[in-house]
């Protein structure tokens, strides 16, 4: 049988992470079908018909699937569901909300966040903030997943499957969309950024945040933060790098005036280097950094972004 | 208007796990219990609606050991006014808990159901949007501000991109997130008064619910040690390091 893969979409392209969720369900079975849901979603259909490995597309287009409302959307996916082993979802804040109501209207338990599949019914998923591995098997007739997209080689592209369009299932009438506030930025986008520049309480103020947009845009990174720096308002909520925040893995992860609570670990210590600034030598984020500087951040950022430029 | 509100008992957030040496879980004897972050938040937006009058009654909801008590205990000194407690010392995971929760809320009949986003413990980030599939309910997840009006609640979500606003139709489930309030602390007289206040206890079985575990968990492991690196003196030493030796710029 088949797996389903569910993607997210602006409506022009399906998102970055698909790819990633299509290279995890290619190993859970056979064939790989990706269904785009959306009003107009036309174009986002056939850039998931360009990843490799994907047999099929399908869209559903239906006006109460513009904005991935999961009373909305799960009815679609829990009427497609029982022709295919595995419905995967990437972990992110779509898949999050909208898997766990799918996997409870057909009865079935969900795996949260696979890091890697084992086979096709047995999963790694991290528990207590990546603190502990847990490897899990589901008995389930159909399985519910969503992966953790940056622990998946994305998929390529190059693909060309053909796209089957399909009904949808119209609106629940239980929820409505009214508008969103999406942080806008030039810089690439935090959790498939190759280098990644996060700032934590030490910056002190929202302002002193300028300094590392400035280092970040230098070496082309996306910006993160701590979750101090956004309960202390420095940062909007999509900064946050973390357990309960978004999860990293960039090639570089510069880690500026952030102490380390495993809760942040959580969320970037499968970066491949770790750069740790940080005027405690105690600070436990130099258990994990590749390199460390101890001192004054204020002084040692500007150095930074000043070294990065002279190539 | 009632509210009912669900409490986990969880290994407190500041203490750093032991995976037990035969793999099959993480240690708990001797450790410390909390009430899980998430949840407290669920409690504090909960008592913040009965104090301006939107919510009549707020009820704290737990489930699994009889220790789970004294989470409830805690969810009635922040300002609960009662506690339900579906005892059993059985694995319980998030289907299982949604189905034990429908069942109290067949029965008590809430306009509101508030929970932790995630509990810090499996991280597995399902409870809520299963309790409102079974219910047939509307869904808030990852609450950053509630507004209550007109029998909808207008929710403010932390999304990747930012914020989102969706209006939904109440009865409803609502998900907390970090940003929806700052739980406040029990003083000592709601400590006392909470010791008075009723909390009833129920069977699974009783609920009708069957809680058997869906995913078998085969092992739990350490994940693999990241070693600490070096401390370089100088920037200049440090862009040369990431050029010559990590090659990451």
């Amino acid at each position: 049988m088949a797996v389903l893969v569910v993607a997210a979409h602006d409506g022009k392209t399906v998102r970055a992470n698909v790819a990633n969720a299509v290279a995890a369900a290619a190993q859970m079975g056979p064939e790989v079908h990706v269904l785009v849901a959306g009003s107009n979603a036309g174009e986002a259909a056939k850039s998931a018909s360009e990843i490799q490995g994907v047999a099929k597309v399908l869209q559903a287009e239906d006006a109460a699937y513009a904005n991935w409302l999961a009373e909305d959307i799960a009815p679609l996916i829990v009427k497609l569901a029982p022709g295919y082993s595995h419905v995967v979802m990437a972990a992110d804040s779509v898949g999050k909300n909208v898997a766990p109501r799918v996997a409870a209207l057909l009865d079935v338990a969900q795996v949260s966040e696979a890091i890697q599949v084992v086979s096709p019914d047995t999963f790694v998923r991290p528990i207590y903030a990546g603190n502990a591995m847990a490897t899990v098997q589901t008995a389930d007739q159909i399985k519910i997943v969503t992966v953790r997209p940056t622990n998946f080689k994305a998929a390529a592209g190059g693909g060309s499957a053909a796209i089957e369009q399909i009904a949808g299932t119209g609106a629940a009438g239980l929820s409505s969309f009214v508008g969103a506030e999406l942080s806008k930025s030039e810089r690439p986008e935090l959790t498939s950024a190759k280098i990644v520049v996060s700032g934590g309480r030490g910056l002190q103020s929202g302002d002193n945040f300028k300094m590392l947009e400035t280092l970040a845009d230098k070496l082309g990174a996306g910006l993160g933060a701590s979750r101090a720096a956004v309960d202390a308002g420095y940062v909007p909520n999509d900064y946050q790098v973390g357990q309960t925040g978004k999860v990293v893995a960039p090639d570089l992860y510069i880690a500026i005036g952030i102490s380390g609570a495993i809760q942040h670990l959580a969320g970037m210590k499968d970066s491949k280097t770790i750069v740790a600034i940080n005027k405690d030598e105690e600070a436990p984020i130099f258990q994990v950094a590749d390199y460390g500087i101890v001192g004054d951040l204020f002084q040692i950022v500007p150095e930074l972004t000043a070294a990065v430029e002279k190539k | 208007m009632k509210v009912l509100v669900a409490v986990k008992r969880v290994i407190d957030y500041n203490v750093k796990i032991r995976v037990k040496a035969d793999n099959t879980g993480v240690e708990t004897a001797n450790v410390k219990m909390s009430m899980n972050p998430f949840d407290e938040i669920a409690v504090e937006e909960a008592i913040r609606m009965k104090e301006k009058g939107a919510a009549t009654e707020v009820i704290a909801f737990s489930a699994g050991p009889a220790q789970c008590q004294e989470t409830i205990r805690t969810a009635l000194a922040m300002g609960a006014d009662r506690g339900v407690l579906v005892q059993t010392d059985a694995e319980l995971q998030p289907l299982a808990v949604a189905k034990l929760l429908k069942a109290v809320v067949d029965k008590e009949q809430p306009g509101l159901v508030i929970v932790g986003k995630q509990a810090i413990d499996d991280d597995s980030n399902q409870t809520g949007q299963m309790l409102a599939a079974l219910l047939g309910w509307s869904v808030g997840t990852f609450a950053n501000k509630l507004n209550v009006a007109d029998g909808s609640v207008e929710v403010k979500r932390e999304v990747d991109g930012g914020l989102e606003n969706i209006k939904i139709k109440m009865p409803a489930v609502i998900t907390t997130d970090l940003r929806l309030n700052e739980p406040r602390y029990a003083s000592l007289p709601n400590i006392m008064k909470a010791k008075k206040k009723p909390i009833e206890t129920l069977a699974p079985d009783a609920l009708g619910v069957d809680v058997a575990p869906r995913l078998k968990t085969l092992k739990v492991e350490e994940p693999p040690k990241r070693k600490a690196g070096i401390k370089v003196k100088t920037v200049a030493e440090l862009v040369e390091k990431l050029r010559n030796e990590a090659g990451v710029i």
